[in-house]
């Protein structure tokens, strides 16, 4: 493997891992604060890739096109669809068996994707990345690397660093964590835990429609994205230790390179790799890498 | 509802799916095999997660593994005999659950689940990316098992009626062995782990002898099903169908054995019903609409499952009879 090729995978490594993080981290948020264990994640990432597709021609004839003002209706409706979910869905089935919530967002998934079905069609879609993204950067003298890969990793490491920022240095990131530790000692700290959860969820919901939304332009458009999305973000998950944010990064990255190099150095065993990743470190550790709180 | 005891309930369901084939169609008959061979992998799982609390998410695998052993065990130009190659993919799924069981449940809770999951999703690449299944395409089973003069699984209903003994068998010994001893053990496990531990019992040989029976006989549901079939492919590994089999526990209520054969059916039915096209013609495309909304409907209305339903009503009955008991009283 000669530089240039190490380094164009490398890049791919860590794009597909920031990725992955966006995703993942919705999912150990929801489940580390709110206890719901949320099949339903990975359609909101398809529900994103699906809302840069169809949402573009809506912007274009309205307020005339643009990539950021497609994304940012997206985020909006993904807010107002994750406070509604949260509301209709989600709020009576906290004091249920974890099992009764797996079933109900087990549920919702065939909705989501019969919804899809009907509203947009079972074609798979390309999305055009936006035209000043377009081009590609050379990297030694045949190899080259699109302008939109890095873009979507500098998004990625940006965003990730505000979560950080949010959840560490402001008071709405001390209650998340301190509800992620201890449920019932921050109900009686006075602290409005429904509030609390419905920001979650709601946040949650957003970062996966992002996540679907910027990655459309690079994987294209089809369906069924959720679901691969949705296992591969549980094993981050509990690779990373479930409600940890930091055990999440990690262990987003690590994933994003096995399955990168795999793909490229083992390509026979490209699938199983991320799978026997997993059983190691949990039997390992078995409580993931960052034990939560 | 009273006079509808459990026992009843299932003796009586029992009866009327042996009497099924002197009725039903080619095309009935057919699915209702399915139904069944779902329904005996639906039981295996129900004895880890309802009865002991381990919830795994790889079940699919000692499916498969079952499955494909009967296929590649088989010779080329004649049945295998039932005698040993119905043991034989007991053994093989009951082996491979040993070593999952023996190294996953050093975990717990939903990093458990993650660990079934992994080790499901290595069988299954194991067969969908090597040439020793035949790959993504799967295998033909060109003969069926058979035991010369006796069993003859080319008929129908002799088919039929291997796969209804089965479910009564699985069924029956799951029953015995939840009253046994052990199976007080396994619930006093799921109960409280640490206060079983506190008295004396060393939890993890039961967990994992729960693991291989349950790996065993989800091994013989994959056997009927490669046998009934005469195909397997790699999609019987796949997670999909470890979550549908979580899916009709929850379904038809955890914690009984009959819940985990009602989900099946309940499941399995639901799914054909809105598949079909008599009924919702240009509609029937969109069935997973329909079944997601019955799944959600279902964790409203019945937090107890389908067996709870009877239990409901008579709360409700009640209810209604004390309201206005009292009210009469004003």
């Amino acid at each position: 493997m000669d530089l240039s090729i190490f380094l164009i995978q490398c890049l791919n490594a860590l794009q597909y891992g920031l990725l992955l993080f966006l995703v993942a981290m919705g999912l150990t948020l929801i489940f580390g604060i709110m206890g719901v264990i949320n099949l339903a994640h990975g359609s909101f990432y398809m529900a994103g890739a699906y809302m840069a597709y169809a949402l573009a021609p809506v912007v274009e004839s309205t307020v005339g096109g643009g990539f950021f003002s497609v994304i940012a209706l997206g985020v909006v409706i993904a807010v107002l669809l994750g406070y509604f979910l949260e509301w209709a869905f989600f709020s009576f089935l906290y004091d249920r068996e974890h099992l009764q919530q797996v079933l109900m967002t087990y549920g919702l998934i065939l909705v989501f994707e019969e919804l899809r079905s009907i509203l947009v069609g079972d074609d798979v879609y390309g999305v055009q990345a936006p035209e000043w993204l377009s081009g590609t950067i050379a990297l030694g003298d045949v190899m080259s690397y699109p302008h939109y890969r890095l873009f979507v990793s500098a998004v990625c490491l940006v965003l990730s660093l505000g979560l950080y920022l949010v959840l560490t240095r402001t008071r709405l990131g001390m209650m998340i964590r301190a509800g992620s530790s201890n449920r019932e000692m921050v109900q009686s700290l006075g602290i409005d835990i429904k509030l609390l959860y419905r920001i979650v969820f709601a946040a949650g919901v957003a970062m996966a429609v992002f996540a679907g939304m910027i990655a459309a332009p690079i994987s294209s458009v089809y369906p069924g994205m959720g679901n691969q999305v949705l296992i591969i973000c549980f094993v981050v998950v509990v690779i990373g230790g479930i409600g940890s944010v930091q055990g999440a990064f990690l262990a987003a990255l690590l994933i994003g390179v096995v399955d990168t190099f795999g793909k490229v150095l083992l390509p026979e065993f490209a699938g199983v790799l991320v799978y026997v990743l997993m059983a190691v470190i949990l039997l390992w550790k078995p409580n993931g890498l960052f034990k939560a709180g | 509802m009273r006079y509808l005891s459990k026992h009843t309930f299932v003796i009586g369901s029992f009866m009327v799916l042996a009497l099924f084939p002197l009725t039903a169609s080619t095309y009935g008959m057919d699915l209702v095999s399915k139904v069944m061979i779902y329904a005996i992998l639906a039981l295996s799982l129900e004895l880890l997660v309802g009865s002991t609390g381990l919830v795994c998410f790889g079940q699919a695998a000692f499916f498969g593994i079952g499955a494909y052993s009967v296929v590649l065990l088989s010779p080329m130009s004649q049945g295998a005999s039932l005698l040993w190659s119905l043991p034989v993919a007991m053994l093989m799924a009951a082996a491979y659950a040993l070593f999952v069981g023996a190294l996953s449940l050093r975990t717990k809770g939903v990093y458990f689940i993650m660990v079934t999951l992994a080790f499901s999703q290595m069988a299954y690449y194991v067969v969908h990316d090597t040439d020793i299944g035949g790959g993504t395409d799967g295998i033909y089973l060109y003969f069926r098992p058979e035991l010369p003069g006796i069993i003859d699984l080319d008929q129908p209903v002799q088919l039929y009626g291997l796969i209804l003994g089965s479910l009564v068998l699985s069924f029956s010994w799951l029953a015995l062995i939840l009253r046994s001893r052990f199976g007080r053990a396994l619930a006093g496990i799921h109960a409280n782990e640490q206060r079983m531990r506190a008295t004396g019992f060393s939890t993890y040989p039961y967990k994992l002898a729960a693991f291989v029976i349950s790996g065993a006989i989800a091994g013989l549901s994959g056997f009927l099903f490669a046998v009934k079939d005469g195909f397997v492919n790699p999609e019987m590994l796949s997670w999909h169908l470890s979550g549908s089999l979580l899916v009709m526990i929850i379904l038809g209520g955890l914690g009984h054995l009959r819940g985990a054969v009602i989900g099946a059916f309940a499941f399995t039915l639901l799914e054909e019903f809105f598949k079909s096209e008599a009924i919702f013609h240009t509609a029937a495309k969109h069935w997973h609409l329909g079944l997601g909304l019955s799944i959600i409907l279902s964790v409203v209305l019945l937090p107890k499952g389908l067996v709870g339903i009877p239990e409901q009503l008579s709360n409700w009955v009640s209810g209604r009879k004390t309201t206005r008991a009292t009210a009469g009283k004003q």
